[in-house]
Protein backbone atom coordinates (compact mmCIF):
# COMPACT_ATOMS: atom_id res chain seq x y z
CA UNK A 1 0.00 0.00 0.00
CA UNK A 2 1.20 3.75 -1.06
CA UNK A 3 1.22 5.95 1.58
CA UNK A 4 -1.27 8.82 0.51
CA UNK A 5 1.11 11.29 3.04
CA UNK A 6 3.59 12.91 1.23
CA UNK A 7 7.28 12.79 2.40
CA UNK A 8 8.17 15.67 4.41
CA UNK A 9 11.25 16.64 2.45
CA UNK A 10 9.51 16.61 -0.75
CA UNK A 11 6.55 18.81 0.45
CA UNK A 12 8.96 21.19 1.71
CA UNK A 13 10.58 21.60 -1.43
CA UNK A 14 7.90 21.77 -3.36
CA UNK A 15 6.26 24.55 -1.40
CA UNK A 16 10.59 26.37 -1.15
CA UNK A 17 9.86 26.16 -5.10
CA UNK A 18 7.12 27.99 -5.21
CA UNK A 19 8.05 30.66 -2.66
CA UNK A 20 10.82 30.40 -4.89
CA UNK A 21 9.04 31.55 -7.72
CA UNK A 22 6.68 34.32 -5.82
CA UNK A 23 8.75 36.20 -3.40
CA UNK A 24 11.01 38.00 -5.41
CA UNK A 25 7.77 40.20 -7.22
CA UNK A 26 6.93 41.21 -4.03
CA UNK A 27 10.25 42.84 -3.84
CA UNK A 28 9.15 45.20 -6.79
CA UNK A 29 6.43 46.26 -4.45
CA UNK A 30 8.36 46.83 -0.99
CA UNK A 31 10.87 49.02 -3.13
CA UNK A 32 8.15 51.29 -4.45
CA UNK A 33 7.84 52.83 -1.41
CA UNK A 34 11.85 53.28 -0.28
CA UNK A 35 12.89 56.41 0.43
CA UNK A 36 16.24 55.71 -1.62
CA UNK A 37 16.44 56.33 -4.82
CA UNK A 38 20.11 55.82 -5.44
CA UNK A 39 20.70 52.66 -4.51
CA UNK A 40 18.89 49.59 -4.07
CA UNK A 41 19.69 49.05 -0.19
CA UNK A 42 17.97 46.54 2.14
CA UNK A 43 16.50 46.78 4.11
CA UNK A 44 14.79 50.72 2.71
CA UNK A 45 16.07 53.12 4.82
CA UNK A 46 12.42 54.77 5.18
CA UNK A 47 8.70 54.24 3.59
CA UNK A 48 6.98 56.81 1.56
CA UNK A 49 3.96 57.17 -0.89
CA UNK A 50 5.64 60.16 -2.62
CA UNK A 51 7.00 58.05 -5.72
CA UNK A 52 2.96 57.27 -6.63
CA UNK A 53 2.69 60.90 -6.75
CA UNK A 54 5.39 61.53 -8.89
CA UNK A 55 4.90 59.21 -10.99
CA UNK A 56 1.80 60.26 -11.71
CA UNK A 57 2.50 64.56 -11.99
CA UNK A 58 6.33 64.99 -12.61
CA UNK A 59 7.47 62.01 -15.24
CA UNK A 60 5.37 62.86 -18.78
CA UNK A 61 8.01 60.52 -20.03
CA UNK A 62 5.71 57.41 -19.01
CA UNK A 63 2.33 58.26 -20.69
CA UNK A 64 3.19 58.05 -24.15
CA UNK A 65 4.62 54.69 -23.60
CA UNK A 66 1.43 53.38 -21.92
CA UNK A 67 -0.76 54.92 -24.51
CA UNK A 68 1.52 53.21 -27.26
CA UNK A 69 1.83 49.92 -25.53
CA UNK A 70 -2.37 49.63 -24.67
CA UNK A 71 -2.67 50.42 -28.69
CA UNK A 72 -0.46 48.13 -29.89
CA UNK A 73 -2.12 45.43 -27.51
CA UNK A 74 -5.47 46.29 -28.44
CA UNK A 75 -4.86 45.86 -32.02
CA UNK A 76 -2.55 42.47 -32.21
CA UNK A 77 -5.42 40.86 -30.06
CA UNK A 78 -7.90 42.26 -32.72
CA UNK A 79 -6.14 40.58 -35.34
CA UNK A 80 -4.90 37.25 -33.24
CA UNK A 81 -8.62 37.19 -31.88
CA UNK A 82 -9.80 37.00 -35.58
CA UNK A 83 -7.19 34.97 -37.33
CA UNK A 84 -6.69 32.38 -34.39
CA UNK A 85 -10.31 31.71 -34.24
CA UNK A 86 -10.58 30.96 -38.12
CA UNK A 87 -7.95 29.16 -37.68
CA UNK A 88 -8.83 26.84 -34.71
CA UNK A 89 -12.70 26.66 -36.62
CA UNK A 90 -10.75 25.07 -39.93
CA UNK A 91 -8.50 22.77 -37.60
CA UNK A 92 -11.48 21.09 -35.61
CA UNK A 93 -13.60 20.57 -38.64
CA UNK A 94 -11.77 18.04 -40.32
CA UNK A 95 -8.70 16.32 -41.57
CA UNK A 96 -7.31 17.38 -44.32
CA UNK A 97 -3.67 17.31 -45.99
CA UNK A 98 -1.21 19.96 -44.54
CA UNK A 99 -2.88 19.98 -41.44
CA UNK A 100 0.28 19.61 -39.18
CA UNK A 101 2.37 21.88 -40.92
CA UNK A 102 -0.11 24.07 -40.04
CA UNK A 103 -0.01 23.59 -36.53
CA UNK A 104 2.93 23.45 -36.09
CA UNK A 105 3.47 27.18 -38.39
CA UNK A 106 1.26 28.86 -35.85
CA UNK A 107 2.95 27.18 -32.73
CA UNK A 108 6.82 28.01 -34.30
CA UNK A 109 6.75 32.14 -33.50
CA UNK A 110 6.51 31.28 -29.96
CA UNK A 111 8.29 28.13 -30.07
CA UNK A 112 11.49 29.47 -31.67
CA UNK A 113 13.40 32.78 -29.34
CA UNK A 114 11.61 35.72 -29.52
CA UNK A 115 15.09 36.96 -30.68
CA UNK A 116 15.01 34.65 -34.00
CA UNK A 117 11.48 36.14 -34.60
CA UNK A 118 12.66 40.11 -34.33
CA UNK A 119 15.70 39.53 -36.07
CA UNK A 120 13.35 37.77 -39.25
CA UNK A 121 10.84 40.42 -38.72
CA UNK A 122 14.07 43.43 -38.71
CA UNK A 123 15.82 41.07 -41.79
CA UNK A 124 12.59 41.73 -44.00
CA UNK A 125 11.71 45.12 -43.27
CA UNK A 126 15.34 45.99 -44.39
CA UNK A 127 15.41 44.08 -47.71
CA UNK A 128 11.67 45.64 -48.35
CA UNK A 129 12.82 49.24 -47.06
CA UNK A 130 9.60 49.45 -44.91
CA UNK A 131 9.94 52.09 -42.15
CA UNK A 132 9.74 51.12 -38.46
CA UNK A 133 6.12 52.40 -37.13
CA UNK A 134 3.49 51.37 -34.83
CA UNK A 135 2.29 49.23 -37.42
CA UNK A 136 5.66 47.20 -37.94
CA UNK A 137 5.31 46.12 -33.62
CA UNK A 138 1.68 45.31 -34.25
CA UNK A 139 2.75 43.07 -36.95
CA UNK A 140 5.26 41.37 -35.07
CA UNK A 141 3.27 41.48 -31.79
CA UNK A 142 0.05 39.88 -33.86
CA UNK A 143 1.97 37.25 -35.14
CA UNK A 144 2.81 35.46 -31.70
CA UNK A 145 -0.58 36.44 -30.24
CA UNK A 146 -2.19 33.95 -32.84
CA UNK A 147 -1.37 31.08 -30.89
CA UNK A 148 -2.36 32.06 -27.76
CA UNK A 149 -6.03 32.88 -29.24
CA UNK A 150 -6.01 29.07 -31.09
CA UNK A 151 -4.99 27.23 -28.00
CA UNK A 152 -7.72 28.51 -26.17
CA UNK A 153 -10.31 27.99 -29.23
CA UNK A 154 -9.37 25.07 -30.48
CA UNK A 155 -9.98 23.47 -27.15
CA UNK A 156 -12.92 24.97 -26.60
CA UNK A 157 -14.22 23.49 -30.37
CA UNK A 158 -13.08 20.13 -29.56
CA UNK A 159 -14.98 20.13 -26.28
CA UNK A 160 -17.59 21.14 -27.73
CA UNK A 161 -20.05 18.03 -28.95
CA UNK A 162 -21.28 18.34 -32.92
CA UNK A 163 -24.57 17.79 -32.48
CA UNK A 164 -25.86 20.97 -31.24
CA UNK A 165 -24.41 22.49 -34.76
CA UNK A 166 -26.20 19.72 -36.64
CA UNK A 167 -29.40 20.58 -34.60
CA UNK A 168 -28.65 23.88 -35.25
CA UNK A 169 -28.71 23.01 -38.75
CA UNK A 170 -32.06 20.85 -38.50
CA UNK A 171 -34.02 23.72 -37.73
CA UNK A 172 -33.30 25.53 -40.29
CA UNK A 173 -30.48 27.94 -39.36
CA UNK A 174 -27.93 28.46 -41.80
CA UNK A 175 -24.44 28.73 -41.37
CA UNK A 176 -24.50 32.73 -40.15
CA UNK A 177 -26.79 32.01 -37.74
CA UNK A 178 -25.44 28.90 -36.13
CA UNK A 179 -22.26 31.23 -35.84
CA UNK A 180 -23.91 33.80 -34.41
CA UNK A 181 -26.59 32.03 -31.72
CA UNK A 182 -25.04 28.44 -31.50
CA UNK A 183 -21.29 28.79 -31.66
CA UNK A 184 -20.18 31.86 -30.39
CA UNK A 185 -21.99 31.56 -27.07
CA UNK A 186 -20.26 28.85 -26.51
CA UNK A 187 -17.02 29.40 -27.37
CA UNK A 188 -17.48 33.52 -25.71
CA UNK A 189 -15.48 32.93 -22.87
CA UNK A 190 -12.89 30.77 -24.40
CA UNK A 191 -12.23 33.58 -26.96
CA UNK A 192 -12.37 36.51 -24.07
CA UNK A 193 -9.62 33.76 -22.12
CA UNK A 194 -7.51 33.62 -24.89
CA UNK A 195 -8.27 37.76 -25.87
CA UNK A 196 -6.77 38.66 -22.29
CA UNK A 197 -3.87 36.07 -22.37
CA UNK A 198 -2.67 37.81 -25.77
CA UNK A 199 -3.21 41.38 -24.29
CA UNK A 200 -1.36 40.64 -21.13
CA UNK A 201 1.50 39.00 -23.57
CA UNK A 202 1.76 41.81 -26.15
CA UNK A 203 1.23 44.71 -23.54
CA UNK A 204 4.70 43.08 -21.71
CA UNK A 205 6.54 42.08 -24.77
CA UNK A 206 10.25 43.34 -25.23
CA UNK A 207 12.73 40.98 -26.82
CA UNK A 208 10.85 40.74 -30.33
CA UNK A 209 9.51 44.68 -30.36
CA UNK A 210 13.17 46.11 -30.16
CA UNK A 211 13.67 44.45 -33.46
CA UNK A 212 10.78 45.68 -34.89
CA UNK A 213 10.25 49.18 -33.14
CA UNK A 214 13.11 50.97 -34.30
CA UNK A 215 14.96 53.47 -32.29
CA UNK A 216 12.08 56.31 -32.96
CA UNK A 217 11.01 57.62 -29.19
CA UNK A 218 7.57 57.99 -30.77
CA UNK A 219 7.94 53.80 -30.96
CA UNK A 220 9.06 53.43 -27.50
CA UNK A 221 6.31 51.24 -25.76
CA UNK A 222 6.48 50.89 -22.11
CA UNK A 223 8.54 47.97 -21.59
CA UNK A 224 11.42 49.67 -23.59
CA UNK A 225 11.17 52.28 -21.22
CA UNK A 226 11.46 50.16 -18.51
CA UNK A 227 14.22 48.64 -20.17
CA UNK A 228 16.00 51.94 -20.36
CA UNK A 229 15.37 52.84 -17.02
CA UNK A 230 16.88 49.51 -16.01
CA UNK A 231 20.33 50.52 -17.88
CA UNK A 232 20.30 54.05 -17.32
CA UNK A 233 18.12 54.72 -13.87
CA UNK A 234 17.28 57.84 -12.94
CA UNK A 235 14.78 57.72 -9.76
CA UNK A 236 14.55 53.69 -9.32
CA UNK A 237 11.74 53.41 -7.07
CA UNK A 238 9.56 55.50 -10.12
CA UNK A 239 10.34 52.44 -12.34
CA UNK A 240 8.89 50.53 -9.31
CA UNK A 241 5.24 52.53 -9.31
CA UNK A 242 5.49 51.44 -13.49
CA UNK A 243 6.22 47.76 -12.90
CA UNK A 244 3.88 47.52 -10.21
CA UNK A 245 1.26 48.49 -13.00
CA UNK A 246 2.92 46.56 -15.94
CA UNK A 247 2.60 43.69 -13.35
CA UNK A 248 -1.55 44.24 -12.44
CA UNK A 249 -1.93 45.13 -16.21
CA UNK A 250 -0.74 41.19 -16.93
CA UNK A 251 -1.91 39.54 -13.26
CA UNK A 252 -5.36 40.72 -13.62
CA UNK A 253 -6.18 39.44 -16.82
CA UNK A 254 -4.00 35.83 -16.07
CA UNK A 255 -6.30 35.23 -13.49
CA UNK A 256 -9.46 36.07 -15.19
CA UNK A 257 -8.33 33.57 -18.10
CA UNK A 258 -7.95 31.28 -15.45
CA UNK A 259 -11.79 31.03 -14.07
CA UNK A 260 -13.10 31.37 -17.32
CA UNK A 261 -11.46 28.38 -18.22
CA UNK A 262 -11.24 26.90 -15.29
CA UNK A 263 -13.00 23.19 -14.99
CA UNK A 264 -11.59 21.80 -18.43
CA UNK A 265 -9.11 20.17 -19.33
CA UNK A 266 -8.49 23.26 -21.35
CA UNK A 267 -7.50 25.74 -18.56
CA UNK A 268 -5.57 28.85 -20.05
CA UNK A 269 -2.28 29.17 -19.75
CA UNK A 270 -0.55 25.83 -20.23
CA UNK A 271 1.30 26.80 -22.91
CA UNK A 272 3.25 30.24 -23.82
CA UNK B 1 -53.93 21.71 -44.88
CA UNK B 2 -50.51 21.61 -46.88
CA UNK B 3 -47.72 19.62 -45.89
CA UNK B 4 -44.61 21.92 -45.46
CA UNK B 5 -41.91 20.89 -47.35
CA UNK B 6 -39.32 19.06 -46.11
CA UNK B 7 -36.79 21.37 -47.55
CA UNK B 8 -36.81 25.14 -47.30
CA UNK B 9 -36.40 27.01 -49.61
CA UNK B 10 -33.63 29.08 -49.96
CA UNK B 11 -34.50 32.47 -48.48
CA UNK B 12 -31.53 34.21 -48.97
CA UNK B 13 -27.66 34.87 -50.18
CA UNK B 14 -26.77 33.45 -46.60
CA UNK B 15 -28.60 30.18 -46.98
CA UNK B 16 -27.44 29.90 -50.78
CA UNK B 17 -23.67 30.16 -49.21
CA UNK B 18 -24.57 27.20 -46.35
CA UNK B 19 -26.19 24.93 -49.07
CA UNK B 20 -22.88 25.58 -50.65
CA UNK B 21 -20.50 25.36 -48.17
CA UNK B 22 -22.53 21.79 -47.02
CA UNK B 23 -21.69 20.48 -50.69
CA UNK B 24 -18.46 21.88 -50.97
CA UNK B 25 -16.76 21.28 -47.46
CA UNK B 26 -13.66 22.68 -49.01
CA UNK B 27 -14.71 25.82 -49.88
CA UNK B 28 -15.46 26.99 -46.28
CA UNK B 29 -12.32 25.43 -45.07
CA UNK B 30 -10.70 27.41 -47.75
CA UNK B 31 -12.41 30.53 -46.43
CA UNK B 32 -11.40 29.82 -42.72
CA UNK B 33 -7.99 29.32 -43.61
CA UNK B 34 -7.28 31.76 -45.85
CA UNK B 35 -6.19 34.97 -43.96
CA UNK B 36 -4.21 33.06 -40.93
CA UNK B 37 -2.03 31.15 -43.48
CA UNK B 38 -2.01 34.13 -45.83
CA UNK B 39 -0.93 36.65 -42.75
CA UNK B 40 1.69 33.28 -41.42
CA UNK B 41 2.83 32.36 -44.34
CA UNK B 42 3.69 36.51 -45.70
CA UNK B 43 4.47 37.98 -42.52
CA UNK B 44 6.58 35.08 -40.63
CA UNK B 45 7.61 32.65 -42.99
CA UNK B 46 8.34 35.52 -45.54
CA UNK B 47 10.84 36.90 -42.72
CA UNK B 48 12.35 33.72 -41.60
CA UNK B 49 13.31 33.90 -45.46
CA UNK B 50 14.35 37.19 -45.57
CA UNK B 51 16.96 36.15 -42.19
CA UNK B 52 18.35 32.97 -44.37
CA UNK B 53 18.56 35.12 -47.21
CA UNK B 54 20.30 37.98 -45.11
CA UNK B 55 22.56 35.46 -43.93
CA UNK B 56 23.84 34.75 -46.75
CA UNK B 57 24.73 37.97 -47.85
CA UNK B 58 28.08 39.99 -46.07
CA UNK B 59 28.93 43.54 -45.36
CA UNK B 60 31.73 45.61 -46.83
CA UNK B 61 34.36 46.08 -44.64
CA UNK B 62 35.28 49.25 -46.03
CA UNK B 63 32.14 51.21 -46.52
CA UNK B 64 29.54 48.80 -44.52
CA UNK B 65 27.21 48.30 -46.89
CA UNK B 66 25.19 45.24 -47.51
CA UNK B 67 26.63 43.32 -50.47
CA UNK B 68 23.52 41.12 -52.00
CA UNK B 69 25.12 38.61 -53.48
CA UNK B 70 25.03 34.93 -52.21
CA UNK B 71 28.52 34.33 -50.33
CA UNK B 72 29.47 32.13 -47.25
CA UNK B 73 31.95 34.46 -45.75
CA UNK B 74 29.23 35.61 -42.97
CA UNK B 75 28.77 32.04 -42.04
CA UNK B 76 32.36 31.75 -41.59
CA UNK B 77 32.92 34.91 -39.48
CA UNK B 78 31.12 32.56 -37.16
CA UNK B 79 34.05 30.75 -36.23
CA UNK B 80 36.64 33.43 -35.45
CA UNK B 81 37.56 32.60 -32.23
CA UNK B 82 35.74 35.46 -30.26
CA UNK B 83 32.58 34.85 -32.13
CA UNK B 84 32.93 31.17 -31.49
CA UNK B 85 33.01 32.00 -27.76
CA UNK B 86 30.00 33.59 -27.71
CA UNK B 87 28.42 30.06 -28.95
CA UNK B 88 30.45 28.22 -26.53
CA UNK B 89 29.39 29.72 -23.71
CA UNK B 90 25.60 30.61 -24.68
CA UNK B 91 25.31 26.83 -25.06
CA UNK B 92 26.73 25.93 -22.30
CA UNK B 93 24.56 28.47 -20.44
CA UNK B 94 21.46 27.02 -22.09
CA UNK B 95 22.69 23.68 -20.86
CA UNK B 96 23.22 24.37 -17.18
CA UNK B 97 20.34 26.54 -16.69
CA UNK B 98 18.19 23.40 -18.53
CA UNK B 99 20.08 20.96 -15.82
CA UNK B 100 19.37 23.20 -12.76
CA UNK B 101 15.19 24.32 -14.05
CA UNK B 102 14.92 20.12 -14.37
CA UNK B 103 16.62 19.71 -10.77
CA UNK B 104 14.51 22.48 -8.92
CA UNK B 105 11.34 21.57 -11.08
CA UNK B 106 10.87 18.07 -10.17
CA UNK B 107 9.51 18.11 -6.46
CA UNK B 108 7.33 21.25 -7.50
CA UNK B 109 5.71 18.90 -10.14
CA UNK B 110 5.38 15.86 -8.60
CA UNK B 111 4.06 16.69 -5.57
CA UNK B 112 1.74 18.78 -7.73
CA UNK B 113 1.29 15.76 -10.06
CA UNK B 114 0.91 13.24 -6.93
CA UNK B 115 -0.33 14.53 -3.60
CA UNK B 116 -1.70 17.86 -4.67
CA UNK B 117 -5.29 17.56 -4.20
CA UNK B 118 -8.81 19.73 -4.28
CA UNK B 119 -7.85 23.50 -3.47
CA UNK B 120 -3.97 22.42 -2.85
CA UNK B 121 -4.27 21.35 -6.58
CA UNK B 122 -5.40 24.75 -7.94
CA UNK B 123 -3.09 26.69 -6.00
CA UNK B 124 -0.16 25.17 -7.18
CA UNK B 125 -1.59 25.51 -10.97
CA UNK B 126 -2.08 29.18 -10.04
CA UNK B 127 0.90 29.32 -8.46
CA UNK B 128 2.97 28.09 -11.38
CA UNK B 129 0.95 29.84 -13.87
CA UNK B 130 1.07 33.06 -12.43
CA UNK B 131 4.98 33.66 -12.60
CA UNK B 132 5.17 31.76 -15.98
CA UNK B 133 3.17 34.73 -17.34
CA UNK B 134 3.66 38.03 -15.34
CA UNK B 135 5.84 40.66 -17.13
CA UNK B 136 9.13 39.11 -18.07
CA UNK B 137 10.83 42.93 -17.25
CA UNK B 138 8.92 42.98 -14.13
CA UNK B 139 10.80 39.66 -13.13
CA UNK B 140 14.32 40.38 -14.55
CA UNK B 141 13.68 43.85 -12.40
CA UNK B 142 12.85 42.19 -9.18
CA UNK B 143 16.31 40.19 -9.34
CA UNK B 144 18.72 43.52 -10.26
CA UNK B 145 17.03 44.69 -6.29
CA UNK B 146 17.56 41.07 -5.03
CA UNK B 147 21.34 40.16 -6.10
CA UNK B 148 22.01 44.00 -6.05
CA UNK B 149 25.15 44.70 -3.94
CA UNK B 150 23.20 46.64 -0.73
CA UNK B 151 20.28 44.75 -1.52
CA UNK B 152 18.03 41.80 0.08
CA UNK B 153 20.89 38.58 -0.21
CA UNK B 154 23.54 40.89 0.44
CA UNK B 155 21.72 41.88 3.87
CA UNK B 156 20.93 38.54 4.51
CA UNK B 157 24.48 37.22 4.52
CA UNK B 158 25.94 40.39 6.71
CA UNK B 159 23.55 39.32 9.46
CA UNK B 160 24.17 35.62 9.05
CA UNK B 161 27.87 35.97 8.75
CA UNK B 162 27.88 34.44 5.16
CA UNK B 163 29.10 36.60 2.94
CA UNK B 164 32.58 35.02 3.11
CA UNK B 165 30.43 31.87 0.44
CA UNK B 166 29.12 35.19 -1.49
CA UNK B 167 32.62 36.10 -1.60
CA UNK B 168 34.36 32.84 -2.07
CA UNK B 169 32.02 31.91 -5.09
CA UNK B 170 32.61 35.44 -6.67
CA UNK B 171 36.60 34.81 -6.40
CA UNK B 172 35.77 31.28 -8.73
CA UNK B 173 37.67 31.86 -11.89
CA UNK B 174 35.05 32.63 -14.42
CA UNK B 175 32.23 33.67 -12.07
CA UNK B 176 34.12 37.15 -10.88
CA UNK B 177 32.19 39.84 -10.29
CA UNK B 178 32.27 42.81 -7.78
CA UNK B 179 28.97 41.65 -6.48
CA UNK B 180 26.17 38.71 -7.57
CA UNK B 181 24.38 41.18 -9.81
CA UNK B 182 27.54 41.56 -12.48
CA UNK B 183 29.00 37.62 -12.21
CA UNK B 184 27.53 34.93 -14.84
CA UNK B 185 26.40 33.26 -11.22
CA UNK B 186 23.81 35.68 -11.13
CA UNK B 187 22.94 35.79 -15.15
CA UNK B 188 22.47 31.73 -14.15
CA UNK B 189 20.03 32.35 -11.05
CA UNK B 190 17.69 34.57 -13.62
CA UNK B 191 17.57 32.19 -16.08
CA UNK B 192 16.59 29.43 -13.66
CA UNK B 193 14.19 31.48 -12.63
CA UNK B 194 12.55 32.70 -14.91
CA UNK B 195 12.50 29.52 -17.14
CA UNK B 196 11.66 27.49 -14.33
CA UNK B 197 7.24 27.53 -15.05
CA UNK B 198 8.11 26.16 -18.53
CA UNK B 199 9.97 23.18 -17.25
CA UNK B 200 7.37 22.48 -14.28
CA UNK B 201 3.87 22.29 -16.34
CA UNK B 202 5.41 19.38 -19.06
CA UNK B 203 7.00 17.87 -16.02
CA UNK B 204 3.85 17.58 -13.90
CA UNK B 205 1.66 16.60 -17.11
CA UNK B 206 4.03 13.91 -17.54
CA UNK B 207 4.08 12.99 -14.15
CA UNK B 208 -0.31 12.97 -13.82
CA UNK B 209 0.08 10.23 -17.13
CA UNK B 210 1.74 7.76 -14.53
CA UNK B 211 -0.57 5.34 -12.94
CA UNK B 212 -0.69 4.75 -9.78
CA UNK B 213 -0.83 1.11 -9.93
CA UNK B 214 2.23 0.88 -11.51
CA UNK B 215 3.78 2.40 -8.01
CA UNK B 216 1.83 -0.02 -6.31
CA UNK B 217 3.16 -3.16 -8.47
CA UNK B 218 6.54 -1.57 -8.09
CA UNK B 219 6.38 -1.66 -4.37
CA UNK B 220 4.24 -5.00 -4.20
CA UNK B 221 7.73 -6.50 -5.77
CA UNK B 222 10.25 -4.93 -3.32
CA UNK B 223 11.52 -2.03 -4.91
CA UNK B 224 12.19 0.61 -2.56
CA UNK B 225 11.04 4.69 -2.57
CA UNK B 226 14.36 5.42 -4.76
CA UNK B 227 14.47 2.20 -6.69
CA UNK B 228 10.83 3.13 -7.87
CA UNK B 229 11.59 6.66 -8.53
CA UNK B 230 15.22 5.65 -10.82
CA UNK B 231 13.21 2.60 -12.34
CA UNK B 232 9.63 3.39 -12.85
CA UNK B 233 9.02 7.58 -12.38
CA UNK B 234 12.02 8.44 -14.16
CA UNK B 235 11.42 6.81 -17.13
CA UNK B 236 8.03 8.20 -17.71
CA UNK B 237 8.44 10.98 -17.05
CA UNK B 238 11.13 11.83 -19.35
CA UNK B 239 9.11 12.52 -21.98
CA UNK B 240 7.72 16.00 -20.09
CA UNK B 241 11.54 16.51 -18.74
CA UNK B 242 12.55 16.83 -22.35
CA UNK B 243 9.35 18.77 -23.23
CA UNK B 244 10.32 20.81 -20.94
CA UNK B 245 14.00 21.34 -21.59
CA UNK B 246 13.43 21.84 -25.35
CA UNK B 247 11.50 25.29 -23.83
CA UNK B 248 14.01 26.20 -21.70
CA UNK B 249 17.20 25.39 -23.79
CA UNK B 250 16.09 26.96 -26.60
CA UNK B 251 14.84 30.37 -24.42
CA UNK B 252 18.08 30.36 -22.95
CA UNK B 253 20.19 30.03 -26.39
CA UNK B 254 18.17 33.35 -27.51
CA UNK B 255 17.46 35.41 -24.74
CA UNK B 256 19.64 38.86 -24.81
CA UNK B 257 17.91 41.09 -21.93
CA UNK B 258 19.01 38.50 -19.15
CA UNK B 259 23.06 39.15 -19.81
CA UNK B 260 22.57 42.91 -20.71
CA UNK B 261 20.98 43.58 -17.01
CA UNK B 262 22.53 41.22 -14.89
CA UNK B 263 26.36 39.74 -15.02
CA UNK B 264 29.35 40.61 -16.52
CA UNK B 265 28.15 42.05 -19.91
CA UNK B 266 29.92 39.01 -21.70
CA UNK B 267 28.30 38.05 -24.94
CA UNK B 268 25.66 35.33 -25.63
CA UNK B 269 24.35 34.84 -29.21
CA UNK B 270 21.19 37.08 -28.50
CA UNK B 271 23.20 39.57 -27.34
CA UNK B 272 25.24 39.50 -30.41
CA UNK B 273 22.36 39.62 -32.95
CA UNK B 274 21.41 42.87 -31.04
CA UNK B 275 23.99 44.46 -31.32
CA UNK B 276 25.26 43.63 -34.75
CA UNK B 277 21.73 44.64 -35.88
CA UNK B 278 21.80 48.25 -33.98
CA UNK B 279 24.59 50.01 -33.67
CA UNK B 280 27.10 47.76 -35.94
CA UNK B 281 24.83 48.19 -38.61
CA UNK B 282 25.66 44.37 -39.62
CA UNK B 283 22.44 42.45 -40.63
CA UNK B 284 23.99 39.86 -42.28
CA UNK B 285 26.13 38.35 -39.56
CA UNK B 286 23.34 39.39 -36.87
CA UNK B 287 21.07 37.12 -39.47
CA UNK B 288 23.89 34.43 -38.98
CA UNK B 289 24.18 34.46 -35.77
CA UNK B 290 20.32 33.88 -35.30
CA UNK B 291 20.15 31.52 -37.29
CA UNK B 292 22.51 29.70 -35.01
CA UNK B 293 19.73 28.82 -32.59
CA UNK B 294 17.72 27.06 -35.09
CA UNK B 295 20.00 24.69 -36.02
CA UNK B 296 21.25 23.64 -32.55
CA UNK B 297 17.56 23.32 -31.87
CA UNK B 298 16.75 20.91 -34.80
CA UNK B 299 19.78 19.03 -33.71
CA UNK B 300 18.56 18.93 -30.33
CA UNK B 301 15.15 18.02 -31.41
CA UNK B 302 16.55 15.29 -33.61
CA UNK B 303 18.44 13.54 -30.45
CA UNK B 304 15.80 13.66 -28.04
CA UNK B 305 13.88 11.80 -30.65
CA UNK B 306 16.85 9.33 -31.65
CA UNK B 307 16.38 9.00 -27.62
CA UNK B 308 13.20 8.12 -27.74
CA UNK B 309 11.79 11.09 -26.04
CA UNK B 310 8.75 10.94 -28.17
CA UNK B 311 8.15 7.63 -28.37
CA UNK B 312 5.79 7.69 -24.78
CA UNK B 313 3.70 10.70 -25.95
Amino acid sequence: MLSERSPLSLRAAAIGGLLFLHLPILLIFLYAFTTEERSFQFPPPGLTTQWFTTAWYDRPDIWPPLWLSLKVATIATSIALILGTLVAAAMTRTAFFGRDQISLLILLPIALPGVITGMALRSAFGIMDIPFSVWTIVLGHATFCIVIVYNNAVARLRRLSGGIMEASADLGANAFQTFRHVLLPNMGSALLAGGMLAFALSFDEVIVTIFTAGSGAEAKTLPIWMLDELIRPRQRPVTNVVAIVVFAATFFPILAAYYLTRGGSETAGMGK
Amino acid sequence: MTAAPAILPARSLADRLTATFWRHPRVLLAILLTPPLLWLGVVYLGSLAALLLQSFYSIDEFSGVVKQEFTLKTYAELLRPSNFDILVRTVIMAASVTLACAVLAFPIAYYAARYAKGHWKAAFYLGVMLPLWSSYLVKVYAWKLILAKEGIIGWAAERTHTSWIIDGLLSIPGLEGSSLSTSPLGTFAVFVYIWLPYMILPMQAALERVPNSMLEASADLGATRAQTFRTVILPLALPGVIAGSIFTFSLTLGDYIIPQIIGNSANFIGMAVYQLQGTAGNIPLAAAFAVVPILIMLVYLWLARRMGAFDAL
